[in-house]
């Protein structure tokens, strides 16, 4: 299944879960946060919330920088 | 004497000088330019995760967030909704939720968009944040975004990254003399005689980045830092002489060899 995943196309097995994401993709939960369709999911709540066809997930996490780069 | 710390939103630092994470050669140059810095706020961005390649160090294993207190930035932002949607994201990743709030109004300058910048303040006071805006070094939106709810404000000395130093030094007086809130001044330093400027006009803090990563340097310039914002702080409490026109001599005046000549005649 097809979703939006920052920003890209990515191809999923199925539905699963944010936690299930995570793991898949090696990224430690604590350092990030996440967001399904707009909405900011917090993080007791990863286990519980799943990622479905068409879904919109985004993955931020702190990198260096002081002000005002550009987005890339 | 040196008991002096920098107070915003009812928390402590022991140092005024507040450091930025872009741009160092390696990580570990920048944790030797940070220890060197003294600094124990240190602002980082928010980014997406590259999630093709995890081979990159993360960040948070080069900064001891035991030691300092992490700042998140909008820096990036273009528009109030973007920085009011990063600044929440960066709050979930639980560390802090301060956000130093930057919504850039122009790639050329960088220069903040002071409306956008303050309609974001309002928003992420009203939903509990603390907020720290960059913005022009100009009175009046200083005032605005005091009055939002600011928790500081963050007057630019020049614009991000050009080195230039305090462009407008009479306005970022006036800013200090009229705002309750601490005044940090944010970009724009080139050397460490810039921030001694700033805390000489009476900025309670001075932070930078670019200043101190891209220097040949690093660490010693940190240092370097360190020392300007101490004796500009230093200086600003002492309390400067005032300007004169003239000479005005230091040593007495009278009783000296060259006074009797000039007579023609002793006393």
């Amino acid at each position: 299944m097809k979703i939006q995943l920052n920003g890209d196309p990515y191809e999923l097995a199925g539905p699963m879960t944010i936690a299930a994401l995570l793991a898949q993709l090696e990224i430690e939960p604590r350092r990030v946060a996440v967001e399904h369709n707009l909405d900011i999911v917090k993080r007791a709540r990863y286990e519980t919330t799943t990622i479905n066809e068409g879904d919109a997930v985004e993955i931020v996490n702190f990198v260096g920088g002081g002000g005002g780069e550009p987005v890339r | 004497m040196f008991d002096d710390p920098l107070v915003i939103a009812g928390r402590s630092f022991r140092s005024r000088l507040i450091v930025g994470t872009g741009k160092y050669p390696s990580n570990a140059i920048m944790a030797d330019a940070h220890g060197a810095s003294g600094a124990d706020m240190i602002t980082v961005a928010v980014r997406r995760v590259n999630v093709t390649d995890r081979s990159k160090e993360s960040l948070l294993d080069y900064i001891d967030a035991e030691r300092v207190f992490i700042l998140p930035n909008t820096a990036g932002c273009y528009t109030a909704e973007d920085a009011i949607r990063t600044a929440h994201l960066a709050r979930e990743v639980g560390l802090s939720n301060w956000v130093k709030l930057e919504v850039i109004g122009d790639e050329r300058t960088l220069f903040p968009d002071n409306v956008a910048l303050l309609e974001a303040t309002r928003v992420l006071v009203r939903d509990g944040f603390v907020v720290l805006p960059y913005t022009n070094d100009d009175p009046i939106i200083c005032r605005k975004l005091e009055e939002a709810g600011a928790a500081a404000v963050m007057p630019l000395g020049a614009p991000i990254g050009s080195g230039l130093g305090i462009q407008n030094v009479n306005n970022i007086r006036i800013i200090r003399e009229q705002s309750k809130v601490p005044v940090i001044v944010d970009a724009g330093v080139g050397v460490p005689s810039d921030a001694a400027m700033a805390m000489e006009l009476g900025a309670d803090g001075v932070l930078m980045n670019t200043a101190i990563a891209l220097a040949q340097d690093p660490v010693v310039m940190a240092a370097a830092m360190k020392l300007g914002v101490e004796a500009g702080r230093l200086a600003y409490r002492a309390g400067r002489i005032p300007k004169r026109m003239y000479g005005s001599a230091s040593s007495p005046v009278s009783g000296t060899l060259a006074a009797v000549a000039a007579s023609g005649a002793p006393r």
